[in-house]
């Protein structure tokens, strides 16, 4: 176990440095400059934009830049942020909480409602509810989330008037509701769905029928055998899925107006400031990185015959 | 949505050792006398299934209207021209249908009808060119990872887990955003170029698990080339959960598109409903339906695709249903 | 003191309703002017801005924000009427011989919040330290007419200075600007925040102190609470000609204009300076009159990139012909909503120098003149024109209009160019990689006609960005810098703009207009020249 732990740590570092190099690359093929975008359409002032890049080190070539950054990490240093000369990881960790926040309500949405619905229509497969919550997942799937977020926002704020179009505070819980739910919506769609044909596999399952046959009772067979076998695929999106809600909140975040990191890192990529978006994905890959490590060390607590070595 | 594309690529990642298992293990099913291969019988399942028919009917439609959007309107609207003078934010009038005035007119005069006709081309070219780069790119990096093993399996799966790694949506702002002109061939390779990763995940799992075949090893046995072992022998049998990803996938590469040109770096030089949507989101107090007739239509589109998708799954798999 | 109690005690309730689910939506009692109901000359409102980037250091504020508040902290030496007239504010009198040495007359009894007397010498240490290039100020090169800038502001290098030989500190009350050649127009620079005084203070820790500003002007800075909001508060003190008529100023932070408006709704935000394009089209049914629009100064154009094969040998009466085959009437009333007013002069209305008329028709829609116009100048090479825009400054909706305008009125092809983001834009520009032809914009840094012609198509000029280079135009706007006088300056740049009419180093568009609101608790709610509201002169009513 200890050594699987370790190998897989190893493995990511490549796998670390090969997507925040591309990411750094890729900003900087961007055309435009953070500094020079300061001055706007009014008349620039080229020694000055020459004076404030030094200072920051952006007139170093390429490869020493991103040496730099490496650098400066591991004592948590991602940069500063030219259009409020503040330092990225400032910046960084004012917009996380609001993320996780908006992340945890989404998630525990997905999984009450999801997982319920999943179970609900894999126990009656091939049934009418089955056919409906099929239905019903069908929709979420096909509705960009852009188009819900409009559509929740036309409907639950401008016509039925129960809460605001937009959020006001990121950080209260009961404003990012629904914002979340949109968020939400595909990834429970999803985990519906892969909940039901977990459920409906095993219920097929030969253990299931030993189970029967030896006459353990009904909620037993379901909670013991059924759940913890069905949950296994479930689990292992959910896990992956956490990171996609982070970083897939972009488009939400930025209809209902949540100051988290989506919005954040949009802003940053219009304004090409390269250290805020390469920080915010270096976070977000580690997260990545490490959800993916959990989720298959759950794997053996889920499956007693996996075992790494 | 590209949410939706990186969530097809989670939700693969997560059915994929089951599903290749499970396309590989299926057997000629209920047909008694003589045996049925995987194919014919996916075909006997697809004729019967309604979601199939229906949504085959519906793709059908849409590729009418792709190839030749004016069939469907009455009279010669262009999608282009609008008259502010005239039209402006004028009321869909219902019991004029496939009328210019049917669906009514945007903030620019023009035709809501005929920009959802004239839409439809580029929307379904992102999603089936994607979708064909992405089977090409992701097949072949599959294929010899899985195939060859050892260090070439290493090497290939880092450099998958690196394109995995980075958020898509995130990705493909930053790459399109250094294309000043995006045609439909930028966009779609764009998207592809961050795609292509689940795929290959899945065709890696399909091939090795293929691999251990007896006729493979037959194969080798009697002297045959690595080219013909892995054209002849693997490919065609490894390739159904590929396909089974890809044409799921689909829907959400038109979603994707869509997503891109709301936020105002998808398509250029088309007319794109998620370019109608964005401009539609002013209108969401006064007219909303500038926005949501176009929403409604790529709605539809990725629906149609997507359970088009979930049929061919459930044919290949039989299990999952 | 009683004034201090109620601001803090209007901002813990702005607060309060801040965190809450404000249930807005509801609308005010529309047509009420709010005349009656009496005026509490110690009452605090509110106004919507964004959260500034910078530190409050008068040199640094570019983003708009920042100079917001800067603009209620600080007075300068002198401000404008409406019609771009200059009114003498710290300076007693600014005077000059040969429009090259100036001398500054401070007025008397001047202070700073704190208590230390404004004297040259908080001037001329100020603009010293703002022109520095070590300080890193985003608007340094405003003091760039002044003899000496390049020894502290050097292109390449260390500065040789810290100071600027061109400024000489006379006694307590005097200082004198030596320009390194002569501006007729001089003073009229001098309105720009980032010539504010600044105490002593402010140099032993400067972004100690831009947290913390100590100005000159109308208001007294309270608190900033970061992302949320700015406090100042009225100065008894204050010396200037525009006192306050309120208590104090509230600046809130809201990050998008639709949860402004809804707050504006609900009473709980007093002014909102631009409504949102999604509330723009039910201003009126919510707010009645209290939803105005003014048109403030700047001009929206667009500009033909004079360095590409299309245009470098353009007839100018292809120009005229494209600029008359815009509707701008009614694409300001339709697809813009108001937020737009059709424009008449390369001038915005409200700067000294407007002459209206001058365009003659050149600016108004005739697509018959405008097609005959465009036959007689040879065609647009290439039959087909292209608008450069950056997707992500609402600026597609009207590209996309006057393209189908010009398409329908000449037959010309017009399609739009969206670049992804506005660096990129920039970039393109910067690099005169434009293929066709560009959105500019302009909002005046000092309301003078000089500021809508010199710096914009000068052939040298730093926001020249099209290539445009016209030796009569140049010749023209040099006979106006040479002016003995301010009257004569403005005189010559006028006859300046009546020959661009002739060269077309643009077509311009429309004037910008403040599209403002404000709630049932102000009246007297005006706004000035920069699409900003006149904080001084708004009256709280008691409640």
């Amino acid at each position: 176990m200890g050594r699987y732990v370790a190998r897989r740590l190893l493995q990511m570092i490549p796998v670390f440095i090969g997507t925040t190099l591309l990411i750094f690359l890729m900003m900087y093929a961007l055309p435009g400059d953070p500094v020079r975008a300061l001055y706007g359409e009014q008349s620039v002032d080229p020694s000055q934009i020459a004076a404030i890049k030094a200072e920051y080190g952006l007139d170093k070539p390429l490869w020493q830049q991103y040496v730099n950054y490496l650098a400066g990490l591991p004592q948590g240093d991602f940069g500063t942020q030219i259009a409020s000369r503040r330092p990225v990881a400032e910046v960084i960790s004012e917009a996380f909480p609001v993320t996780v926040r908006l992340t945890i309500i989404a998630f525990v949405f997905t999984v009450l409602v999801g997982v319920s619905l999943g179970i609900l229509s894999g126990m009656r497969a091939g049934k009418k509810t089955d056919t409906g919550v099929l239905v019903l997942t069908l929709a979420l799937i096909s509705v960009p989330s852009f188009v819900l977020g409009f559509l929740f926002q036309w409907l639950f704020a401008m016509q039925l008037g129960w809460t605001t179009p937009t959020v006001q505070d990121s950080m209260n819980f009961s404003q990012l509701f629904l914002p979340a739910v949109v968020l939400a919506s595909l990834s429970l769609a999803y985990v519906a769905r892969l909940t039901r044909t977990s459920i409906a596999e095993n219920l097929r399952a030969d253990y299931m029928r030993t189970a029967v046959a030896k006459g353990l009772p009904r909620r037993r067979i379901i909670s013991m055998h059924l759940m913890r076998n069905s949950m296994i695929p479930v689990v292992t999106f959910l896990g992956i899925d956490i990171g996609n809600l982070m970083t897939g909140a972009i488009v939400t975040e930025g209809i209902f107006n949540v100051q988290g990191i989506g919005n954040l890192v949009y802003q940053a990529l219009s304004r090409r400031e390269g250290a805020t978006v390469v920080g915010i994905v270096t976070v977000m890959v580690l997260i990545y990185l490490f959800v993916n490590l959990i989720v298959d060390l759950l794997y053996a607590v889920l499956d007693p015959r996996i075992r790494y070595a | 949505m590209p949410e939706l594309a990186s969530k097809t690529d989670t939700a693969v990642a997560a059915q994929a050792a089951t599903t290749t298992d499970n396309v590989l293990a299926t057997d000629a099913g209920p047909a008694p006398g003589k045996p049925r291969s995987l194919w014919s019988d996916a075909w006997y399942d697809l004729r019967h299934n309604w979601m199939f028919l229906l949504s085959t009917g519906l793709i059908l439609l849409l590729l009418v209207v792709a190839a030749v959007p004016d069939l469907f309107i009455s009279g010669d609207v262009s999608p282009r021209d609008g008259d502010l003078t005239k039209h402006y934010l004028q009321k869909p009038e219902l019991g004029h249908v496939f009328s210019a005035e049917w669906l009514g007119y945007d903030h620019q005069g023009r035709s809501i009808y005929a920009r959802l006709l004239h839409g439809t081309r580029a929307s379904i070219l992102v999603g089936v060119m994607v979708t064909v780069a992405v089977t090409l790119l992701g097949g072949l990096v599959g294929l010899i990872s899985g195939y060859f093993g050892g260090w070439v399996d290493s090497v290939m799966s880092r450099i998958t887990d690196v394109f995995f790694g980075i958020p898509f949506l995130l990705g493909a702002m930053v790459v399109l955003n250094t294309f000043s002109e995006r045609s439909v061939p930028v966009v779609s390779l764009s998207l592809a170029v961050l795609g292509w990763t689940s795929i290959a995940r899945v065709m890696r799992g399909s091939v090795i698990t293929v691999k251990q075949a007896d006729y493979v090893t037959a194969a080798k046995a009697l002297g045959a080339g690595t080219g013909r072992i892995l054209f002849k022998h693997i490919l065609p049998n490894a390739v159904a959960p590929v396909i089974v990803v890809a044409t799921i996938a689909l829907g959400g590469y038109i979603t994707a598109e869509a997503t891109l040109s709301f936020l105002g770096i998808g398509l250029t030089d088309s007319i794109s409903w998620g370019q109608d949507i964005s401009a539609g989101k002013d209108y969401l107090r006064t007219a909303q339906y500038v926005l949501f007739f176009p929403a409604a239509m790529l709605s539809l589109t990725v629906l149609a695709f997507l359970m088009f998708g979930d049929a061919v799954r459930n044919a290949l798999d039989p299990k999952s249903r | 003191m009683r004034g201090a109690k109620s601001a803090k005690w209007v901002a813990i309730a702005a607060v309060v309703a801040l965190g809450a689910t404000a249930c807005g939506g509801g609308s005010g009692d529309s047509g009420s002017d709010n005349g009656k109901g009496e005026v509490d000359p110690k009452g605090i409102f509110s106004v919507d801005v964004g959260e500034p980037q910078n530190p409050l250091q008068p040199a640094n504020a570019k983003e708009s924000n920042g100079s917001k508040v800067i603009r209620a902290i600080f007075s300068q030496l002198v401000d404008f009427d409406d019609k771009g007239k200059i009114i003498y504010e710290n300076a007693e009198s600014i005077k000059t011989e040969d429009n090259k040495v100036w001398t500054v007359t401070l007025r008397d009894g001047w202070k700073f919040h704190n208590g230390e007397p404004v004297t040259a010498k908080s001037y001329v240490d100020a603009w010293n330290w703002g022109a520095n290039i070590k300080n890193n100020q985003t608007n340094s090169y405003w003091f760039s007419d002044i003899k000496g800038f390049e020894d502290v502001h050097p292109e390449k290098g260390e500065p040789k200075s810290d100071k600027m030989s061109g400024l000489k500190v006379i006694d307590d009350k005097t200082f004198t600007i030596e320009l390194s050649s002569p501006i007729p127009y001089f003073e009229y620079k001098l309105g720009y925040d980032v010539w504010s005084p600044l105490p002593s203070g402010f140099f032993k820790d400067p972004e100690a102190y831009g947290e913390k500003p100590v100005g000159n002007g109308p208001y007294e800075f309270v608190k900033w609470e970061h992302k949320k909001q700015i406090e100042v508060k009225t100065y008894a003190d204050y010396k200037g000609a525009d006192k306050p008529k309120n208590g104090g100023v509230i600046f809130k932070n809201y990050t998008t204009v639709e949860a402004g408006y809804q707050d504006l709704l609900s009473n709980n935000l007093d002014i909102i300076r631009q409504i949102g394009p999604k509330d723009l089209p039910k201003r009126k049914t919510d707010l009645g009159d209290r939803a105005v629009d003014e048109p403030y100064n700047a001009v929206q154009s667009i500009v033909p990139a004079f360095y590409t094969k299309q245009w470098k040998d353009i007839d100018p009466k292809v120009l005229q012909g494209l600029s008359m085959a815009i509707d701008r009437e009614t694409i300001t009333k339709t697809v813009l909503n108001g937020t737009r007013e059709p424009a008449t002069s390369f001038v915005a209305k409200g700067v000294a120098g407007y002459q209206p008329g001058i365009a003659g028709d050149i600016l108004t829609y005739n697509p018959d003149k405008a097609k005959q116009l465009i036959k007689e100048g040879g065609g647009v090479p290439g039959n087909k024109i292209f608008i450069q825009f950056n997707a992500d400054g609402g600026h597609k909706e009207w590209v996309e209009a006057v393209c189908n305008s010009i398409r329908k009125a000449t037959g010309v092809e017009c399609a739009g160019d969206s670049k992804p983001d506005f660096q990129t834009d920039l970039d393109t520009r910067d690099a005169h990689k434009v293929k066709s032809m560009y959105r500019g914009g302009w909002v005046q840094d000092y309301p003078l006609n000089v500021n809508f012609m010199r710096d914009l198509y000068g052939s040298k000029a730093a926001g020249n960005t099209s290539g445009f280079a016209d030796k009569e135009i140049d010749g023209l706007f040099k006979k106006g810098d040479n002016a003995k006088d301010l009257d004569s300056a403005i005189k010559a740049y006028q006859e300046a703009e009546k020959a661009m009419f002739e060269k077309m180093p643009a077509i311009p568009l429309w004037y910008y207009k403040a599209n403002y609101g404000y709630s049932t608790n102000v009246k007297n709610v005006k706004f000035d020249n920069n699409g900003d509201p006149v904080l001084q002169d708004v009256e709280v009513l008691k409640k």
